[in-house]
């Protein structure tokens, strides 16, 4: 069976700056490949070359069988782009701008119009189909933004960061229409940053990272590479914090003593395990304000893989950012 | 660190709407390509619409050329031609070719501000005819030159202007100074792409413009200017192009400027549309 995406030695620079560093993915038809990183790691570079918007400098991928250089126009005919800006046009109304591409698609006159009319009613977009899209909210901006990659229904999406900047509700709303559109069999690149959504979505994970991928596999073989998420409890006395530590170390292992006085964590993979523990400060009279068990964050996931944090790997790249989107 | 909410269930896509994404994804099959002509025309359809959506666009193409007829006719007519009707009929077509090619600049001015938006990435990304995003702008743009061209020649007539080859000399010439504009265009579009905002551009194609538009013969006759001058007042494109407007607009003009300036407008297309091209795709 083809693959849908198939690179080899990815690279690409602008200037002095390295973004992509010899970046290689292999996606399966048919499924949700994430690539997670920090900004500035590279992500949208990789997506640009692959959409054939920019020539790598080296190395060599085919989508779906077709070279993205050498055969740049059958790629284009069988991909969408949904952007990190979004990719609609602000000064058109949303069905505008879905007759505008519909049209571009080749559907005419009337195929255009009904198919607008289609995907803003599937969307949830019927009443504001005639509204001015800079005027659009952002969780709706994005919502037509991938209406409009699926105007004609690609074999491959790219979707770059599709719920950075959305509210609950709105980033919900765009994970059933990703799994929707999977459900139907479209493939998709999801590139982002929250690992969180990668988990959700994605069938195998890239992490990516300086432009390089520093690990690859399924969200749960990941997981596992990183360790364990995070127990952290909040006390009502800072007092008692002493004697709380006790407890953790003996249930859990090594505590981490938070800068709030009242708060300290320990690394922990197990939800039961977590509550037995939570119990068992409550037995020994400790007064437990509030507590969370996390999932690893990113900031784990990079700590873990490169010894440094997401943030400071995006502080440190910040330069190379502003160069890979050229304003 | 704090764990995200889990999502509940009326925050959730519900199922009907899943299913309504679902059927809208499977309810296509992929039409045959968009023609090349089809593309571009679909281009300028997105012009117009900007248009309709803030018709204040249309001011620099309305009330800029009005000022340009009142101030030329009423402010030089008497001191240059002796009156003001005798230079109505010598400027009038002048300040058409004048006020069409100032207009091109901007032409270049929104290609680079359409640049930092994102959906000039997905029109990168669909399977068009490379050319179809800037020439459906440009088609676009000739629209708002036989705007600019309509409101002058009207103006004239209002004021006095007789043209001796009535609506088709006037006809005539606007469309032969739109399609030089049209040529003149993939100058600024070059330029748009390679500047780097909307200022530059807007001040680098005023640059070009104003001494190419002055140092014609679209206000003055040629003769009455210094040799060097003159010699090059005379193969102007600028010069070349008002005379033939003048001519096809009293009814005797030379068919060589006309070839003249036909050719001109298909060397710049010939040389700076591809160029323009392999920008955009570049960028």
């Amino acid at each position: 069976m083809t693959l849908a995406i198939d690179a080899h030695g990815l690279k690409k620079s602008f200037g002095d700056t390295l973004a992509v560093d010899g970046v290689d993915l292999t996606v399966r038809g048919g499924t949700v490949y994430g690539v997670l990183g920090p900004n500035g790691a590279g992500k949208t570079t990789t997506i640009r070359m692959l959409a054939t918007l920019l020539t790598p400098d080296a190395g060599s991928a085919s989508i779906l069988g077709y070279d993205i250089v050498r055969e740049a126009d059958a790629v284009r005919g069988l991909v969408s782009l949904t952007g990190q800006l979004a990719s609609v046009d602000e000064d058109l109304t949303g069905r505008e701008n879905l007759i505008l591409i519909g049209r571009l698609l080749g559907l005419r006159g009337g195929a255009a119009k009904r198919r607008a009319s289609e995907l803003l009613a599937a969307f949830g977009l019927s009443d504001a189909a005639g509204k001015l899209v800079k005027h659009f909210s952002g969780g709706m901006r994005r919502r037509l933004d991938i209406a409009a990659s699926i105007v004609v229904t690609p074999q491959l999406m790219f979707l770059d960061e599709p719920t950075t900047g959305l509210d609950p509700r709105s980033r919900n709303q765009v994970w059933g229409i990703i799994r929707a559109l999977v459900a139907e069999g479209t493939t998709i690149l999801l590139c982002t940053q929250y690992l969180e959504e990668a988990d959700r979505l994605a069938d195998r994970i890239a992490v990516i990272d300086r432009g390089r991928v520093i690990a690859e596999g399924t969200p749960s073989e990941l997981k596992a590479s990183v360790g364990s998420g995070a127990l952290r409890v909040r006390l009502l006395d800072p007092d008692q914090r002493d004697a709380a530590a006790h407890v953790l170390e003996r249930e859990l292992g090594e505590v981490v003593l938070e800068a709030d006085p009242a708060a300290l964590s320990v690394s922990c993979a197990s939800g039961d395990r977590a509550a037995e523990t939570v119990a068992e400060l409550s037995r020994g009279g400790i007064r437990v304000a509030g507590f969370s068990l996390a999932q690893p964050s990113l900031d784990e996931v990079f700590l873990a893989l490169t010894g440094t944090t997401a943030q400071a790997a995006a502080d440190e790249s910040t330069d190379r950012d502003k160069q890979e989107q050229p304003a | 660190m704090s764990i995200a909410p889990t999502p509940t269930a009326d925050t959730a896509l519900t199922d009907a709407d899943e299913a309504a994404v679902r059927t809208a994804i499977t309810s296509i099959s992929r039409p045959p390509r968009a023609s090349r002509t089809s593309a571009a025309l679909t281009f300028g359809w997105r012009g117009m619409l900007k248009v309709k959506h803030v018709p204040e666009q249309l001011l620099d193409v309305t009330i800029t050329p009005v000022m340009f007829v009142v101030m030329f006719t009423y402010l030089f007519g008497g001191a240059i031609a002796g009156s003001t009707a005798e230079y109505l009929n010598y400027i009038l077509p002048a300040i058409l070719v004048m006020s069409v090619l100032f207009t091109t600049v901007y032409s270049g001015v929104a290609l680079n501000t359409d640049l930092t938006k994102g959906v000039v990435d997905r029109f990168r990304s669909l399977p068009i005819w490379r050319p179809a995003p800037l020439v459906g702008s440009l088609i676009g743009d000739s629209v708002r030159y036989v705007i600019a061209g309509t409101v002058i020649i009207v103006l004239g007539v209002i004021l006095g202007f007789r043209p001796g080859a009535g609506v088709l000399g006037c006809v005539a010439a606007l469309g032969l100074v739109v399609l030089f504009a049209f040529g003149l265009s993939w100058v600024f579009t070059t330029l748009g792409l390679i500047l780097r905002s909307p200022n530059a551009v807007m001040n680098a194609g005023f640059m070009g413009i104003f001494p190419l538009t002055f140092l014609s013969n679209v206000f003055v006759e040629p003769d009455t200017l210094p040799a060097a001058l003159e010699a090059f007042v005379d193969v102007n494109p600028i010069s070349i192009l008002s005379t033939a407007a003048r001519g096809l607009m009293e009814g005797d003009a030379a068919a060589a400027d006309i070839v003249i300036v036909l050719a001109v407008a298909a060397g710049l297309t010939a040389v700076f549309m591809p160029l323009t091209t392999r920008l955009y795709a570049k960028r």
